[in-house]
């Protein structure tokens, strides 16, 4: 791996989350100095920000793409406890010109009495409906009913989960053969309600979202969780971030049709376990086809974790900071290996040294 | 199996780490961003303007000649799917070899031109930089060259030595340049490489062309000419094993054993003792392995030293037998302290025919999953990673194809070649195409048209949906309503082709004429696709129909509107206000009952519109519209009357 670019990202604060939109061509950053700015890749293949604006009174903690089917919508959230929908609106000529385009709010949501701790968008086919979840323990499901007129958001589910939350995860599928599904995960050190990570099912019958499973074994604090994009599996794949990288199995289990009004149970097996960071995990997610999981530590390292054919689990790369200070500006590319003289090929297995390096003929 | 454990390459991001400890990330269409930050919450702020570092695994996409082997085996490989399965299997093998030679002639054709660019550029790193891409290239073909042989064209005793050797001389050419150097010199025989020509040609098994050097030294020196007539007749009877021909393998034994106890002979009674050169050549005919370990700088590689050691010791060499040759032949090249490189390892597991061995090696060595998702797709459909006890014979294949073909996914242009990988990938092709081509960047609409097609062509509705939908709203968005309203029908989206609608009769209302009228002419059966879009096609028609002068079915279109419902009740007063022209012609357009139709409908509009809460200028504005149409109505009737009621003389 190498860093092929480097943007001055140009926020006066730390930068807490940054966002592609659907299709890589856009990028939202949200930092404690309270605003979003957004990042177009021109066909030059350079970003270029084409908005920066304050939106919360606190720090922005996350920000967030919504569909393109329902155009060019943002969602943030923040430790003012509230959180935002943005739209951008067609500028004037001259603003294209000049390459900006302006946002504005359709609406804040201010139900949360305390720091909103994350904000997601659920899948599309559930419509336009977006999800907070606080350290009030209140996860809270949004919906706009009509897709054009994004000033109208009506609070569908108020989910109570008696812990302080840190993060939630919808369940991409959008197979019929199993109703909409949200995890919801902890970062409270209460022991009394050990699992801290919840999973809520939608319930056709009474409306509601009802808990399906409670992960009883993560009891440490969960600081970010993740489903894994369903590649027509029929059981479903979620990540956590705790005291190490934690990948669950979850087997819906086949429902008896007297009692099919009920939640599904699952049975929940764990894939796999990884503590190479020997300490706190605090983000993992999943590329797009599932097939490499990112994690980020305490040891301010990235680990990239992919499995074989055999389902095994193994970490094929490792991303640090070098620990230098940043000498002045951004741009040139720099390729390093941590490994090896920069530029030399060389094919190395076993032993110390690489996974994917190049390849020396023998003289010949 | 075990699995080698490789120890993950740490990627060093520069100028991050400094001010706070944590690392950021986002997963980006192939590539990963990353970010200094802290995730505590609560720390100390920081001072410096942050950078977003975008960080790459591959790239070997990127290059323009590397673009060139994608494309070109993309073809060989679905020419390979295609390929009849009934055909008979001796035939069906020389097809795979075919294919096999195909792959490498692409392989060859992408070196080359790599090694003519790295020649000719001027800047250093990119210099160095295609060196490297053509030495991974050079050992692809090597590994290629040699599972084609040995398992491919799995070739018998005999025929393997020389495929062999055809290999080994495949890969080191330059025996070629120096022989033609000393040729074409003024006197070879003195050329200081003269010798070192000789037994390379030798070593190589290439006895004609050896004797065709050593015949300059002949002519040279008169009177040890009988030595040199000597080694040309030993040189000359070395049996060769023809595989079309009527010798049997036996035979061929008896053969050459003959032969190598006559080169025997030469040896015990010195017979090239006069010359040291030529004795050394006589003991490497005899296959004497210290004299061929001498020859450890001609050889270059322990392969060499390995075909080498077979072709005088003992050509014959059945497969099976050859990794015990092969291991032997490694470890005294090597010496007892050099430990093995990867590609060594790699090579050395095909001569074992581990084949499973060698694709693993490869996967984890080389950089891209191109050379194992191709080499592995044509020996399954061999038949061969079945055979080899590996009960996912086939999920392997599917498995690196499937990571090959997403690797290109992220590629602007070659995402379409992914696109045939999937299509071939029985169990999970589909999936990870729907999920893949969603992502497509839909940066013009060729392109989003490109990407509907394929869609289209595999019944990936939801996928036809989305895209069609994205564009619409795009199109919405920048007012372009004729491209909207096209792009709802393709998504076949009633709600939205009737928000568009209700926008385009917005405009016309606020404009007094329509746009796009090319489209609005030619909907068609989309038109049905929601009550307003019929609406709207149909009142343009009634415009069109106006604008031609055809009056009585401008006036029976418009009517109907009314009477069939199409029309909603807030455009009836605009309706009815188009009539109005028709009213006052002076010929008579509507008939009688058309006119008590549509006088009803104006009273109809009065009783609801008594409900209505309207401003005092509008109510004004309305009863005076009402009274006008009252008036135009009850003359037009009267007319109406008069003209049906004559009898025509």
């Amino acid at each position: 791996m190498f860093v092929a670019k480097s943007i001055a990202a140009d926020h006066k604060d730390l930068i807490h989350d940054v966002s592609y939109d659907f299709h890589g061509r856009r990028m939202a950053t949200c930092s404690s100095d309270q605003s979003v700015k957004v990042w177009d890749k021109g066909d030059d293949g350079e970003w270029h920000c084409t908005a920066s604006w304050k939106t919360h009174s606190g720090s922005v903690w996350r920000v967030t793409w919504a569909h393109p089917e329902f155009g060019q919508v943002l969602a943030s959230c923040s430790f003012d406890r509230t959180a935002a929908v943005w739209e951008e609106i067609v500028g004037e000529s001259n603003d294209k010109q000049r390459g900006q385009s302006h946002w504005i709010k359709r609406t804040t949501l201010v139900d949360s009495r305390t720091s909103v701790t994350d904000v997601k968008f659920a899948p599309k086919h559930m419509g336009l409906m977006l999800t907070t979840c606080s350290a009030d323990g209140v996860v809270r499901i949004y919906e706009a009913p009509d897709v054009m007129n994004l000033s109208q958001w009506s609070l569908q589910h108020e989910i109570s989960c008696k812990l302080s939350c840190s993060c939630i995860s919808w369940n991409p599928s959008s197979s019929r053969a199993h109703p909409p599904m949200i995890a919801v995960g902890s970062d409270d050190s209460n022991v009394t309600y050990s699992g801290k990570v919840q999973i809520y099912e939608y319930n056709e019958n009474t409306r509601k979202y009802a808990k399906a499973e409670t992960l009883m074994t993560v009891t440490d604090p969960v600081h970010d969780i993740a489903f894994a994009p369903n590649l027509g599996r029929s059981f479903h794949v979620l990540a956590i971030a705790t005291k190490d990288v934690r990948i669950f199995k979850l087997i819906p289990m086949r429902r008896e049709s007297a009692n099919s009004s009920g939640a599904t149970k699952f049975e929940v097996q764990v894939m796999a376990q990884f503590d190479s960071h020997n300490s706190q995990v605090w983000r993992v997610s999943w590329n797009i086809t599932s097939t490499l999981l990112a994690s980020s530590g305490d040891d301010g390292c990235v680990r990239l974790w992919k499995a074989n054919y055999m389902d095994n689990w193994k970490c094929t790369g490792i991303l640090r900071g070098d620990g230098s200070p940043v000498n002045g500006s951004s741009g040139h590319a720099v390729a390093l290996n941590a490994v090896g003289v920069p530029g030399a090929a060389q094919m190395v297995v076993g032993a110390a040294s690489a996974g994917r390096k190049k390849a020396q003929l023998m003289p010949g | 199996m075990e699995e080698l454990d490789v120890e993950p390459s740490t990627t060093l991001i520069p100028g991050v780490g400094f001010h706070q400890k944590h690392l950021g990330f986002e997963w980006g269409p192939g590539d990963l961003l990353v970010y200094e930050t802290n995730y505590r919450l609560q720390g100390p702020r920081s001072a410096s303007s942050p950078l977003v570092h975008i960080v790459r695994r591959d790239e070997d996409i990127c290059s323009p000649i590397l673009r060139k082997l994608f494309n070109e085996s993309h073809l060989i490989f679905v020419g390979l799917q295609k390929l009849k399965e009934d055909v008979p299997s001796k035939n069906k093998k020389s097809q795979f070899v075919s294919v096999s030679k195909n792959y490498r002639s692409v392989i060859r054709a992408c070196m080359e031109e790599l090694q003519q660019n790295a020649v000719s550029t001027r800047e250093g790193p990119l210099a160095s930089q295609y060196g490297d891409q053509v030495s991974i290239l050079l050992a692809i073909e090597l590994i290629w060259n040699l599972c084609e042989v040995l398992f491919i064209d799995a070739a018998p005793a005999g025929s393997l030595l020389l495929l062999l050797l055809d290999w080994v001389r495949l890969h080191k050419s330059d025996v070629d340049t120096r022989a033609r150097e000393v040729l074409q010199s003024e006197s070879p025989a003195l050329h200081q490489s003269y010798w070192d020509v000789v037994i390379s040609l030798v070593l190589q098994g290439r006895t004609d062309e050896a004797r065709q050097v050593l015949s300059k030294q002949a002519s040279l020196r008169a009177e040890s000419s009988s030595v040199f007539k000597r080694m040309d007749g030993l040189l000359q009877s070395m049996p060769i094993f023809n595989p079309a021909g009527t010798q049997t393998l036996t035979e061929f034994d008896v053969k050459w054993r003959h032969w190598h106890e006559e080169c025997d002979r030469c040896l015990q009674d010195n017979t090239f003792a006069s010359s040291r050169q030529l004795e050394t050549i006589c003991k490497i005919l005899v296959g004497d392995e210290d004299t061929l370990l001498e020859q450890k700088e001609l050889l270059s590689t322990w392969y060499h030293f390995l075909v080498t050691r077979l072709l005088f010791t003992h050509p014959t060499i059945k497969p099976p037998d050859l990794h015990y040759y092969a291991q032997s032949s490694m470890n005294m090249f090597l010496g007892p302290r050099a430990s093995p490189e990867p590609l060594d390892i790699i090579l050395l597991s095909a001569f074992e025919f581990d084949l499973h061995q060698v694709i693993k090696d490869c996967s984890i060595a080389l950089n891209n999953w191109w050379f194992v998702a191709h080499l592995t797709d044509l020996l399954d459909h061999c038949k061969l990673l079945q055979s080899h006890n590996l009960h996912f014979g086939s999920n392997l294949r599917e498995f690196l194809v499937l990571e090959y073909a997403s690797g290109l996914f992220t590629h602007h242009s070659l995402w379409q070649l992914a696109v045939d990988y999937f299509d071939h990938c029985p169990e999970f092709g589909r999936v990870y195409l729907e999920l893949q081509i969603e992502r497509v960047p839909l940066d013009t609409e060729r392109k989003a048209i490109k990407v509907l097609r394929i869609c289209e062509d595999r019944q990936m509705s939801e996928q036809v949906r989305s895209i069609c939908k994205i564009m619409a709203k795009r199109a919405l968005r920048n007012n372009r309503l004729g491209s909207a309203l096209s792009w709802s029908i393709r998504a076949k989206d009633a709600a939205f082709a009737t928000l568009i609608s209700e926008r385009f009769l917005q405009d016309y209302s606020n404009k007094g004429s329509f746009t796009d009228l090319d489209l609005l002419d030619n909907l068609g059966p989309a038109m049905l696709l929601s009550d307003r879009l019929t609406f709207l096609g149909k009142y343009r028609e009634f415009h069109r129909l106006y604008g031609e002068k055809r009056f009585s079915e401008a006036a029976r279109l418009l009517l109907s509107l009314m009477t069939a419902k199409i029309a909603p009740r807030s455009l009836w007063m605009t309706l009815l206000t188009d009539a109005l022209p028709l009213l006052e012609q002076k010929e008579v357009i509507f008939s009688v009952d058309q006119t008590y139709e549509l006088m009803s409908c104006l009273e109809e509009l009065n009783l609801d519109s008594k409900d209505s809460n309207q401003t005092d200028q509008d109510e004004d504005i309305e009863s005076t519209k009402t009274e006008l149409l009252r008036l135009a109505l009850a003359r037009n009737l009267a007319m109406a009357i008069v003209k049906e009621g004559t009898i025509e003389t």
